[in-house]
């Protein structure tokens, strides 16, 4: 279903906060309002960085049937000094302003069967949809990976959920996910939701075009935060206003561009509509595409990206290259 | 505002639908694969259309990028909608297909599909929580499409609140005034009427012992026994089933033939079947039809019955446009109730169990 813009923030009360995986922290809200949550659904957080207020998307993991407690996972991005850092520094007790839940990965119900695949903190999105899907008695797959078992939040208690038709894929212990077996093995008609990181997500992508299956049957949700590189800082400049700053490694170019006094077009911030488009008019270093906006064909060249999530690194063919040197030449409409 | 969980009676004139229930959206035959109906079910505007393989599918309808009507976009290949106003294509899931103005698929644009029945002739709709949506709930209108039953029915488009003509279908002694040249009839409001209910459904039985048939049932008894005359027993047996539909078994028989205990076969049997579907605080779509149990191959009885049932409801429908009007003109009187509204104050709780579930009961404005 359509996502309701209709943005209501309110007041949660942090109910209690847990360890459940390396860097992954289970925080349980309080909202002033009870409110019924369906699979898939996110709050939106307001956190506080650096002093800055800034807004956070987390997927709800779970929830009370009454809508009095719903639970947030959130990874600890070891480089990041962003929101993940606010959300592990809270306590119980303390008051937090969310959103109600909002939906953008709605599980349709209904379909012949389901595969549920989830990379790392990508757990989040799709424990809630397996539980319904278990509780529905739908013909169902949960198929969660990661780099090592420690990094993995909620596996023991997936593993008693959904006994068989869990499949965990772990890369330390040489039992990394193969996607064109997975995606080879998806039924005709079955729907494969998918949350993780962009390399996974855009290799099922790719898996599911070759094999030709309906494209409309693969669903996923895109918060933009994941791309093919290590986030970096970088310098962006725009010549025709004069405008020269740095991307820091926690900002898109787009805040940044905003910071700087710039008026910049955009609306979904993750990189699905394609109105923060720019030109590219020079490039020292490569364009990290994180959006989903362009097709591979429009990305190759180079010549326009999506700046909200998409960034520039130095990696270079044939140098060495040095992290934080990238520069990125570009005009805005 | 509060309200207590097992005895819920509000004086509310009017009350919103549930969402958690099935709603016809239609008769079988308006829902086609040449064109795409547009029709409104408890506030909610729908685009209804049948895939090439004849499956019924429901759509908001209001395309996601601009909320353009897609009632007003045609249909394209197996199961396709296509927008009126920038092309963007959705399948039967309420998944884009198709935006013609760029290489890939925005993954969020969807509009809602909602979850379909087909049974007894009537498409049926769910709105509310697509996971509670068991077609087992649909009413039983079973005489609709029985080869034991004959008949056929119309739509009304009733300029009222749903629970209005709920209120006009449980209690008939409004036939007395309302429908007098037909089947009105004093003994109506005389006689004694017994209410029982469970958990979904409600029903009032009234009998009338010996008593002169009125003129639509002196018709109906000559259809079958040429040349009747004399005393008959009528009942009117209504049956309520949550959320809107009510079939009422209605009839007459030679009076002390033994009908009141079981043998009906000196009489005539007919069943209204009703369902009433929601359409805006102040209007409603009401599916009537009449079906009957004898003389079922004569296409004419079946025109004359529904030309007559025709007639009656068409006095109902005065009336429910002058209470709703008369509603609306005075905001600051209340209903006041009677014994005859049993049945449909029986109604009333039901509806008010199921939207205090919801939680939408709260959101009423009370006095
Ligand atoms: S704002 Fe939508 S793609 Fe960047
Ligand atoms: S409003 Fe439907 S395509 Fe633009
Ligand atoms: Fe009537």
């Amino acid at each position: 279903m359509a996502d309701s813009h209709n943005i209501a923030w309110r007041r949660a009360v942090v109910d209690s906060v847990a360890d459940v995986a390396e860097n992954i922290r289970r925080i349980v809200l309080r909202p002033e309002r009870p409110c019924s949550v369906r699979p898939g659904e996110h709050v939106d957080v307001r956190t506080s960085v650096g002093g800055e207020k800034q807004v956070r998307s987390y997927s709800v993991v779970d929830a009370a049937e009454d809508g009095t407690h719903l639970a947030l996972s959130v990874f600890r991005t070891p480089t990041s000094r962003g929101g993940s850092v606010f959300m592990h520094s809270l306590r119980p007790g303390q008051l937090l302003e969310i959103t109600q839940p909002m939906q953008n990965f709605p599980l349709r119900i209904g379909a012949p069967s389901y595969v549920l695949l989830a990379g790392g903190i990508g757990i989040t999105a799709i424990a809630g949809m397996a539980a319904l899907l278990h509780r529905l008695g739908a013909d169902y797959r949960l198929v969660y990976v990661a780099r090592s078992r420690e990094a993995m939040a909620y596996l023991d208690d997936l593993a008693a959920l959904h006994g068989d038709r869990l499949e965990v894929h772990v890369d330390a212990e040489g039992t990394s996910l193969d996607v064109r077996t997975l995606v080879g093995s998806v039924p005709g008609g079955a729907e494969l939701y998918m949350c993780g990181p962009i390399r996974l997500m855009d290799a099922v992508r790719r898996a599911w075009v070759e094999r030709e299956l309906d494209p409309t049957n693969l669903r996923y949700e895109t918060f933009g935060n994941s791309g093919w590189y290590e986030a970096e800082p970088f310098t962006v400049r725009i010549p025709r206003l004069g405008v020269e700053t740095c991307v820091g490694s926690d900002e898109s170019v787009l805040d940044a561009l905003e910071r700087a006094g710039v008026d910049m077009m955009s609306d979904c911030r993750k990189g699905e509509c394609g109105l923060c488009q720019v030109k590219v008019l020079e490039l020292s270093g490569r364009i990290d595409h994180r959006d989903v906006f362009y097709s591979d064909r429009q990305k190759e060249p180079n010549t326009r990206m999506c700046c909200c999530v998409s960034r520039a690194v130095a990696a270079g063919p044939g140098t060495v290259p040095v992290p934080g040197s990238a520069v990125l030449t570009i005009d805005v409409p | 505002m509060t309200v207590s969980a097992t005895k819920t009676t509000t004086t509310a004139k009017l009350l919103p639908s549930p969402l958690n229930a099935w709603f016809v959206a239609g008769w079988d035959h308006e829902i086609t694969a040449k064109g795409i109906l547009a029709r409104t079910v408890a506030g909610r505007p729908l685009a209804l259309y049948r895939s090439q393989d004849g499956r019924a599918v429901a759509l908001a309808d209001a395309c996601w990028h601009r909320l353009a009507p897609l009632s007003q976009g045609k249909l394209v290949g197996r199961d396709e909608i296509q927008c009126p106003y920038h092309g963007l294509r959705y399948n039967a899931a309420g998944r884009c297909t198709s935006m013609p103005a760029q290489e890939t698929l925005n993954p969020s644009a969807t509009v809602p599909s909602f979850p379909v029945v087909e049974r007894h002739r009537y498409v049926w709709v769910w709105l509310g929580d697509p996971t509670k949506a068991d077609p087992s709930l649909v009413p039983d209108m079973h005489q609709l499409d029985s080869p034991e039953w004959a008949g056929d029915g119309e739509t009304i488009h009733a300029p009222c609140n749903y629970q209005l003509v709920l209120d006009n279908l449980m209690d008939l002694t409004h036939e007395e005034f309302v429908h007098s040249s037909s089947i009105g009839q004093e003994e109506l409001s005389e006689s004694e009427f017994e209410v029982t209910h469970d958990e979904t459904s409600v029903t009032v039985t009234r009998w009338m012992h010996n008593i002169d048939a009125p003129p639509f049932w002196r018709k109906n008894m000559r259809d079958k026994f040429p040349g009747f005359e004399g005393k008959v027993d009528r009942w009117q047996i209504i049956h309520y089933y949550f959320p809107s539909t009510i079939c009422i078994d209605v009839g007459v028989a030679e009076a002390g033939t033994g009908a009141p205990e079981g043998d009906r076969s000196r009489g005539v049997n007919g069943y209204v079947m009703n369902t009433i579907t929601p359409e805006t605080e102040r209007s409603c779509h009401y599916f009537w039809a009449f079906m009957r149990n004898y003389r079922l191959e004569s296409q004419l009885i079946t025109t004359q019955l529904r030309d007559g049932v025709h007639g009656v409801f068409g006095e109902d429908e005065a009336m429910l446009l002058a209470q709703q009007e008369a509603i609306d003109a005075n905001p600051d009187y209340e209903f006041y109730n009677l014994n005859i509204d049993m049945g449909g104050m029986w109604v009333r709780r039901l509806l008010e169990r199921a939207l205090e579930a919801e939680g939408r009961l709260a959101a009423l404005p009370t006095a």
